[in-house]
């Protein structure tokens, strides 16, 4: 009869708070083996010259010296900036009346959203192959549609020329993606407080200035972080250039990943590629930062 | 006479309403058409005899119904079914490795507190903002060196933890949801730990498993270019990797035909998973853009 009186018997006792740490250890390896300890060997190897086979050699700053130099890498860059500013004014002018049209209490708005979703959710490996054919003069469909609407005389050869093979990606990546970008767009729209849009609409505001001086200041963090998403993962855009225009023509479509994987896995020049991927690293990290200041600082309505 | 001059601008108000929603009606359509044409042109091709698609790609419809495409499948690399095989035990694994380890990690998150427990929340969540592309050069020298590189198991690892902080983040979301309280009363009823996460805490966070598990499913069953670099037999390959292979050609001709079969093997799943799980992506949608 000496138990004290404050322990609770065995099954009524809290569990240990130290058991948390066990249930997390898994995760922390993983992480830890196949995140931590690559991000790190990324920054030792960049200032490598490491080759696939033979002998690592330190050479400091050297690869960041040649990244300074490397012309076709700098063409790169800029044509990745060109792709993300054009497809991302591309989506945002599709997504952003797609939103407001499904944007209505219609149980047949659910059913439109789900299509014009549903191509977000075939990779883009798939979606790049199908439009290489949708493409292809002699039996793809574009070619055959323009033909029999007798639009040209000879079938287009889009991906053969720089400006075409944009356009015709910025065209798959806007029906690929255009879905993803209005579903976020949508979840702003309808944060909205709908008494203050009838408000406005008693005050005599016409629709035009209702979306322009309410519902678009109020929907300012779903902009903003359509616009985040669609830009960080257009700067890491690979899989469409790989499979449609293979990088050509005269490597003008090569965007910064393709870039590292031409470093690191057709020359296999792995501190070379290291390098170039701490500076992608660290561009996308500030481009996130940004986007996280944004939300923070300023609160959506509420 | 009160009730005329009521009704009037009511019938006209009801009539523009109408007229407002068959424009809807009829301009969502032919949008819905646009998005669904590439993949309807995809899987009809892929059923058509090789000279019909040639003559004919716009057709949705053809008079014969043909397996050819399919067929001449098989004789790409290792055969069409061997790089099914590949993509499915790549996402069954990375589904099942993900949950096994998310689940917990949520779990201890969300229930328990530790020392060092926030900043190694915030750790986890901070790799979301770094993309795996820009580690995938070390990453490689690390599968040589556990003799990884090559194998899906390698790969399922790989998958796995670009699949975590996601993952976890969902999991500790959905454990915060379960009430104390009901975890108080359960105890002093006498449940054991273990049967109050088997009765309470899995049934109420079991949506979140969903969602998680749908996502390990997609990104691994989809993702291409890490399974372009770690996987280099042919026996190994997965399905985006299958359709490259087909679309470079051989001899500098492509089989068409053959692509479209690939294209459709590849996106099918992809869309009646999604059409099917649709409310749990966009949980997962919008648990993102909260984050």
């Amino acid at each position: 009869m000496t138990v004290p009186l404050d322990q609770p018997a065995p099954h009524t006792r809290e569990p240990h708070q130290w058991l948390g740490a066990f249930f997390i250890v898994p995760s922390l390896i993983m992480i830890g083996v196949f995140f931590i300890v690559p991000l790190l060997m990324t920054v030792w190897m960049s200032l490598h010259d490491w080759p696939l086979l033979g002998r690592s050699s330190f050479i400091g700053l050297g690869n960041f010296v040649e990244i300074m130099g490397d012309s076709q890498l700098w063409n790169s860059v800029g044509f990745t900036m060109l792709y993300t500013v054009l497809v991302t004014l591309a989506l945002f002018a599709v997504a952003f009346p797609l939103a407001l049209l499904v944007d209505r209490p219609l149980r047949a708005a659910g059913f439109f959203r789900t299509i014009y979703f549903m191509p977000v959710v075939i990779g883009f490996g798939a979606a790049s192959t199908l439009w290489l054919w949708l493409l292809n003069p002699d039996s793809g469909v574009f070619a055959q549609l323009l033909r029999s609407l007798h639009l040209v005389s000879a079938a287009p050869r889009p991906i053969e020329s720089f400006w075409p093979a944009l356009g015709v990606i910025i065209l798959m990546v806007v029906w690929k993606s255009a879905g993803f970008t209005m579903v976020i767009l949508l979840t702003g729209l309808q944060s909205v407080p709908g008494e203050i849009i009838e408000a406005a609409k008693i005050d005599g505001a016409n629709a035009w200035s209702r979306f322009r001086n309410i519902t678009l200041p109020l929907m300012r963090n779903s902009v903003l972080l359509a616009l985040v998403l669609n830009v960080t993962s257009s700067m890491l855009a690979f899989d469409q250039f790989f499979v449609i225009t293979q990088g050509g023509p005269q490597n003008s479509t090569i965007t910064a990943v393709f870039q590292i994987y031409l470093a690191s896995f057709s020359s296999y020049r792995l501190g070379y590629g290291s390098a170039l991927s701490l500076v992608l690293l660290v561009v996308l990290v500030a481009i996130s930062s940004i986007q996280l200041a944004f939300l923070r600082t300023r609160p959506e309505e509420s | 006479m009160a009730d005329l001059s009521l009704n009037a601008p009511l019938n006209r108000q009801s009539r523009r309403q109408l007229i407002g929603t068959m424009a809807f009606y009829i301009v969502a359509t032919i949008i819905a058409v646009l998005f669904l044409l590439p993949m309807i042109w995809s899987v009809a091709n892929s059923f058509k005899p090789p000279a019909e698609a040639l003559a004919n790609p716009l057709a949705l419809f053809s008079k014969a119904f043909s397996l050819d495409n399919y067929r001449r499948l098989e004789g790409v690399g290792a055969g069409w079914y061997v790089y099914v095989g590949n993509s499915l035990m790549i996402a069954a694994g990375t589904v099942l490795l993900t949950v096994l380890i998310a689940v917990p990690a949520g779990y201890g998150f969300s229930k328990f507190r530790f020392p060092g427990q926030i900043v190694l929340f915030v750790l986890i969540m901070a790799t979301m903002m770094i993309p795996f592309q820009s580690i995938l050069t070390p990453l490689f020298l690390i599968l040589k060196a556990l003799r990884l590189q090559n194998s899906l198991v390698g790969l399922v690892l790989i998958y796995t933890t670009f699949q975590l902080p996601f993952s976890i983040f969902m999991m500790r979301n959905a454990f915060d949801a379960v009430p104390k309280a009901l975890i108080e009363a359960a105890r002093i009823d006498g449940a054991s730990q273990w049967t109050i996460l088997r009765r309470i805490m899995i049934p109420i966070a079991f949506p979140g498993v969903a969602t998680v598990a749908l996502f390990a499913f997609l990104n691994s069953w989809n993702e291409f270019l890490a399974a372009l670099i770690f996987l280099s037999d042919q026996n190994k390959f997965t399905l985006p990797i299958m359709l490259v292979n087909v679309s470079s050609g051989i001899y500098g001709i492509i089989d068409w035909g053959a692509l479209q079969a690939g294209v459709t093997v590849t996106m099918i799943p992809c869309l009646i998973l999604f059409l099917l799980l649709q409310r749990y992506y966009v949980r997962g949608m919008t648990a993102g853009a909260v984050k």
